[in-house]
């Protein structure tokens, strides 16, 4: 599928350093805060985790990268970071477009009904009032969620928050979609249209991240995958069920994928 | 694969997690077959890729933010229908919240206090202030949470951020052309006749919005890094409401002999300065007591300051020196307009990719 051979996302020996603040053990009294505030000091309870250690990779148009990894690994600070909601300490991201970040939380504006988001949704992506009066039938049609459209969406299922936001982030082709964990609480009904439209995206020049830590999705979606280990790349490429296959080995699983590989015929192995 | 080397780069990588089945395919160095041979940069440059995380050019931004205008609107309307839905009395209060507030302020300081004193009409010079006040009251502590409450959506999609602010300050513009109905209302009832001076509210209230809205920026800015900023707004906003002239007339501070300087500043702080425009324009009785409009008069002028209790004296004040004149205040206003929105965007530009962290 990626024949075209255009870059879409470049990364280039990154770093990311989070800093997280302490137990609130250690924040001492209102007035050391005080002082604190007048000198100017950071709190002595902030911590730095060096997340990302130096990745370089590039992705390409019509890709879909599998990203794989134990917890902790880097994953959704790798996919942030793409997303531009990280800064790089070293190193540098660089893409084609802006992506959309797809998580695991909730809503996008959760007192606002499921129509609102689309409509704004598809505003602050920066399609015109015409395109997204265009698209919204078919956002709403693809999310499944049906009657629940006119509901805030904080009374919304986690899986059905999750249709209505892949629906949202996906409905603008050519761009970058980054997906950690959304697919997995929606059914098996939605895991399927969420495929067909990945692969979509996919012929229509855009870019796919996935992480999952259900491997048989990656196996069926991605041509490509990176598997991460404390914030390091362990192997990339383009052989998903033989790195598939190479991580279930090592953390201690039987591996499966190659075979099934063999008979099936997923569109993953072609390079 | 020339490019090996980096992708291991700081203190190597100890091979993938322990497995040791010895399956032959793991390797102990990483590999890493998405990456061309040409150096990275050179390639994401030459493809015409742009750096992420890094805030655009001012001019680029600005073009955005224009681009994005229907997700404003959009997004005010949509809070604003969505603010009270919890309620039962729903979008009601939207009005009644004002007119609370100035019923209890009305209560407290204009019958017990004698706040009223050397003032015409107290109770729509009272609830003009109230309600022009609680603009920019609720423009900034609204602006400075602002980043907070859109987490989720400033986390999944991209725009510029800048957008969240301004749909704030909307919002509340929206709210108070609600409260300007009610307004129009009690400014008739106690007797103000309908003028043309009525269409100056227009551009008084565009230079506030937009004092608002740069303020806003800064604020939002403010509030998204320090948390600290949402707690001590509320105070700060509450205490710049105490001095400027929202319950009392700043002209009168005269009479107690201040230095020349203090009732200067106060008059010329921007929300006395939109309060008195928007007061002068909506109110007769407060054109007619305007100081300045009369010739000077020593004479009436000691009188209005030394009874300023007795009713017989209370338009004399026309004949005592403006501590501000008319023409003054709308220069007063264009410039704080100007500023704050020039300040405040650039102010929150700067920060444009940092917005979302944590």
């Amino acid at each position: 599928m990626a024949v075209a051979e255009r870059p879409m996302v470049v990364v280039d020996d990154l770093h990311v350093v989070y800093r997280v603040y302490g137990s609130n053990a250690d924040k001492g009294t209102a007035a050391t805060a005080l002082l604190r505030l007048i000198k100017r000091q950071r709190r002595p309870s902030i911590r730095e985790v060096h997340a990302i250690r130096g990745m370089s990779f590039v992705a390409y148009r019509g890709d879909a990268v599998g990203v794989i990894g134990r917890n902790g690994s880097g994953k959704s600070t790798l996919l942030r970071a793409i997303a531009g909601l990280l800064p790089a300490e070293q190193g540098a991201v660089y893409t084609d477009g802006h992506g959309a970040l797809l998580g695991v939380n909730a809503a996008l504006l959760e007192d606002l009904t499921g129509e609102r988001n689309v409509v704004l949704g598809c505003l602050a992506m920066g399609m015109t009032t015409q395109e997204t009066r265009d698209a919204k039938p078919r956002i709403v049609e693809f999310s499944g969620v049906g009657d629940f459209v006119n509901l805030p969406m904080k009374a919304y299922s986690t899986g059905m928050g999750a249709r209505l936001r892949f629906a949202i982030a996906s409905a603008k082709s050519h761009d970058i979609l980054l997906v950690d964990e959304a697919l997995a609480t929606g059914d098996a009904e939605f895991q399927r249209k969420s495929h067909a439209r990945i692969d979509e995206l996919r012929a229509q020049a855009g870019t796919v991240f996935l992480v999952a830590h259900n491997l048989a999705e990656i196996a069926e979606t991605c041509n490509r995958i990176i598997w991460l280990e404390k914030g390091q790349i362990v192997k990339a490429g383009d052989d998903v069920p033989g790195i598939l296959d190479e991580y279930l080995i090592a953390s201690g699983g039987e591996p499966r994928f190659r075979e099934a590989a063999a008979t099936a015929n997923y569109p993953s192995s072609s390079s | 694969m020339t490019k090996q080397g980096r992708v291991s780069a700081p203190g190597g990588l100890s091979g993938p997690v322990a497995g040791g089945d010895s399956a032959s395919t793991v390797t102990a160095e990483p590999e890493n077959t998405l990456l061309p041979d040409e150096p990275l940069r050179d390639l994401a440059l030459r493809h015409g890729l742009k750096q992420t995380a890094v805030r655009p050019p001012l001019r680029g931004y600005a073009g955005e933010l224009w681009q994005r205008r229907h997700f404003i609107t959009g997004f005010a309307t949509a809070r604003n229908v969505a603010m009270y839905t919890e309620a039962r009395l729903g979008q009601l209060w939207q009005v009644l919240t004002p007119l609370l507030n100035a019923g209890v302020y009305f209560f407290i300081f204009g019958l017990l206090l004698h706040a009223n004193r050397g003032v015409p009409n107290y109770l729509s010079f009272l609830v003009t202030g109230v309600f022009v006040f609680n603009f920019t009251q609720r423009a900034f502590i609204t602006s400075s949470q602002v980043i907070r409450d859109t987490l989720p959506l400033i986390r999944a999609l991209y725009f510029p951020r800048a957008c969240l602010p301004l749909g704030y300050v909307l919002i509340e513009l929206q709210q108070l052309m609600l409260s300007f109905a009610v307004l129009f209302v009690i400014v008739l009832i106690t007797g103000e006749p309908i003028t043309w001076y009525w269409l100056l509210i227009i551009p008084a209230l565009i230079l506030q919005s937009l004092f608002n809205v740069g303020g806003g920026l800064i604020l939002a800015r403010w509030g998204a890094s320090i948390d600290d900023v949402s707690q001590l707004l509320p105070f700060l906003v509450r205490t710049w409401m105490y001095v400027s002239g929202v319950l009392f007339s700043i002209q009168t501070l005269a009479s107690l002999r201040p230095h020349p300087t203090i009732t200067y500043l106060l008059q010329i702080n921007p929300a006395a300065v939109y309060i008195s425009l928007i007061r002068n324009t909506l109110l007769a009785s407060q054109r007619q007591a305007m100081p300045g409009s009369k010739p000077y008069s020593k004479l009436i002028c000691h009188l209005y300051y030394t009874h300023l209790n007795n009713k017989h004296f209370v338009y004399d004040s026309a004949y005592c020196h403006a501590v501000v004149s008319q023409t003054s205040l709308w220069m007063w206003g264009i410039l704080w307009a100007v500023a704050a929105a020039v300040v405040g965007f650039l102010f929150f530009w700067r920060a444009e990719a940092r917005y979302g962290r944590g």
